[in-house]
């Protein structure tokens, strides 16, 4: 059990030598709590595999620190590091029954027999393995199977953390469900760090209590599902999570207003510098703009289409050229397809350059 | 419904059928009736029922005696082969690198003897041994060993030995590493992270996942070895007296050189089955010995 720093980390597969933006890690600072439970989110090759497999030490990094409670790693060997990690993909030891299996990383380590038994004994109850200890591996299904990976993952105590890259990949959607509470439960029960990469949002929000979004191989934000909410720090965590994601339009921005479309909006904060020469954008989720009728102090947009998710409906907007989704409040209809928009100025954020500019109160 | 009956199927069988039947049936066939009888030349031949047969399986009689013999160095021969070559092919294809240009040059070696022809490997290792002008027999005799394998026994197994394990290492070494490469990194990520030890990595991994390759490894190697005739015919000639004549070469002496159809007909029979039941035990065995009984899906 540890804390994790990562110090200037970065790394690149084509040696130390290549382009900065050819890095799939460029690089990065940051702490993991011990005992936290982390998501690592971003879309395919965003260099989160290639972070979670630097921490274990599959890979080594062309650049920067590992720190372990403070303890440098970074030269240490997998073996050395006190690390556990489940793959996406089940990796069984054919010839072991299912109990070998989770015994097996205690008794490469010299864990008295007693103990091995009991900890395999805890961790095949709370996988719901205890009946197929005495099976051989090899003959069970795939989630059976994956259970037996995450189960080598959680037996050690005495890890510093344990990684999950992408574990749910090959079950089927009900069992992922069952899998994730149950991930989230083991991690209460057992007070390990946990880091979990996955490119699917409701896995990770569902799991973590910080979740790490990455793109195009930075760290772009890290915090609590409710700020990567209410305020992304960058303009690809607004649409990468959310669903619809957030509506980011180009705008000019001048102190407490911003001009969409040319009409006036206003915000909530001062802008009274902004980067010069920087693109700025708007950025707003769709739950904080509603549809009303037109009226001459509104911004007005033309409906395509009105999607009903169920729990809310969204109508998809255009304002100019600039696609848009906003909230239809119950009960709404609309006689034409002409509409006026009516925000939240406290959740209107401005964007410089894709990163979020915090403004004065 | 009602399945239509069309026979007219047969007829596309029926050039394969014929084909078959002129390259194996026939000739099979000609071998049984041969197995049943005696000739003494001209053409003339004689009833024998069962004879031959009864003679293979009794050592006191002069056939029998020689089929036995020569059986045993084969069986001899074959075990101390898979000994050797497929601990050796698998220690080679575990050293053998996983990427990068080395591979190509390695795999180039060691396809290398098994590209040339038998009697070719024979006539090397003939020069190669021999005393007076041979590398490996000049060389060994310098260094104050009495190798001489025209007229040693030891000498003579050695050499035939050694070159097998030259000539057919690469074999079992390829289907090996064939074997290891098709193993997904993630086997040994998850290994490195379950700190096993290079010994428990080939033991829980890299040989369970080899298995099936071996399983054809042992088999071809056990094949070739116990039907071997090219090399140490070239080599040894099945000398000094008998002691590398394998069954092979028996039943080439017995066939050609005393023109006795009917008892090489009687072995060759025999020694078809020996090789079609141990294949068919080992294939068997092996298959079964990974695999447990299925297990009952669904109890929890």
């Amino acid at each position: 059990m540890a804390r994790i720093d990562l110090v200037d980390l970065a790394h690149s597969y084509g040696g130390n030598d290549a382009a900065p933006e050819s890095f799939a890690l460029k690089p990065v600072t940051m702490t993991w709590r011990q005992g936290g439970a982390y998501a690592l989110l971003g879309p395919s090759g965003c260099g989160k595999t290639t972070l979670l497999n630097l921490i274990s030490g599959i890979v080594t990094p062309s650049r920067g620190k590992i720190l372990f409670d403070g303890a440098d790693i970074t030269p240490l060997s997998t073996q050395k590091r006190n690390i556990a990690q489940v793959f996406q993909f089940p990796v069984i030891y054919d010839t072991m029954t299912v109990g070998q299996n989770l015994a097996f990383p205690l008794q490469n380590r010299g864990v008295p027999k007693a103990e091995v038994e009991a900890r395999v004994r805890q961790i095949a109850d709370l996988l719901d393995l205890t009946f197929y200890l005495d099976r051989k591996a090899t003959r069970l299904t795939a989630d059976a199977k994956q259970k037996i990976s995450l189960g080598r993952g959680l037996v050690r105590s005495d890890v510093a953390a344990v990684l999950f890259d992408e574990p749910l990949t090959v079950i089927d959607p009900e069992l992922k469900w069952q899998l994730r509470s149950k991930l989230k439960a083991l991690h209460r029960e057992l007070d390990l760090t946990m880091i979990y990469v996955t490119h699917d949002q409701t896995e990770a929000l569902t799991f973590a209590d910080t979740v790490v979004v990455m793109h195009d191989g930075r760290v772009v934000q890290s915090g609590t599902p409710a700020e990567l909410f209410d305020k992304p720090a960058h303009t690809f965590v607004g649409y990468f999570i959310g669903s619809p994601g957030m509506n980011i339009v180009p705008a000019v921005v001048r102190g407490h207003e911003a001009q969409i479309d040319g009409h006036i909006i206003g915000l909530h904060r001062n802008y009274g510098v902004l980067p010069a020469g920087a693109k700025i954008e708007v950025g707003v989720r769709p739950e904080f703009v509603n549809i009303a009728a037109p009226a001459s102090g509104l911004l007005s947009a033309t409906i395509e289409r009105i999607d009903d998710l169920g729990r809310a409906r969204f109508a998809r907007v255009r304002i100019g050229d600039a696609k848009f989704a906003a909230r239809v409040p119950p009960g709404f209809s609309v006689p034409d397809n002409m509409v006026g928009l009516v925000f939240d100025p406290a959740h209107v954020h401005v964007y410089a350059d894709s990163r979020l500019v915090e403004g004065v109160a | 419904m009602d399945k239509i009956v069309n026979q007219k199927a047969w007829f596309l069988v029926l050039p394969v059928f014929a084909v078959v039947a002129f390259s194996a049936i026939l000739p099979l066939m000609t071998v049984v009736n041969y197995s049943m009888q005696d000739t003494f030349g001209n053409n003339q031949f004689f009833w024998n029922g069962v004879g031959w047969f009864k003679e293979l399986l009794d050592p006191s009689t002069d056939l029998g005696g020689r089929f036995l013999a020569s059986l045993g160095r084969n069986l001899l021969f074959s075990a101390i082969i898979l000994a050797i070559e497929v601990p050796l092919g698998i220690v080679v294809a575990l050293s053998m690198p996983r990427e990068g240009w080395t591979v190509a040059v390695c795999l180039v070696i060691l396809a290398l003897p098994l590209l040339i022809p038998w009697n070719v490997v024979g006539t090397i290792w003939q020069i190669f041994g021999r005393p007076d002008i041979g590398l490996l027999g000049y060389t060994l005799n310098s260094l104050g060993f009495d190798y001489n394998y025209v007229s040693n026994e030891f000498d003579a197994w050695a050499t035939v030995i050694v070159m097998d394990v030259w000539h057919w290492t690469s074999l079992v070494a390829l289907l090996c590493y064939a074997g290891l490469k098709s193993i997904p990194d993630a086997y040994y990520q998850a290994a490195q992270i379950d700190g096993a030890s290079r010994w428990a990595v080939f033991k829980a991994i890299q040989l369970p996942k080899m298995n099936r390759v071996l399983l054809i490894a042992v088999l071809l190697r056990f094949m070739d070895s116990f039907m071997i005739y090219t090399e140490p015919f070239v080599v040894t000639g099945g000398g000094p007296g008998n002691s590398t004549t394998f069954v092979s070469i028996e039943l080439v002496k017995i066939a050609l050189g005393q023109f006795d159809l009917g008892k090489a007909a009687a072995l060759s029979l025999v020694y078809n089955l020996i090789i079609l039941i141990v294949c068919w035990v080992f294939y068997t065995v092996m298959t079964n010995a990974g695999a447990e009984r299925p297990a009952k899906q669904g109890g929890a």
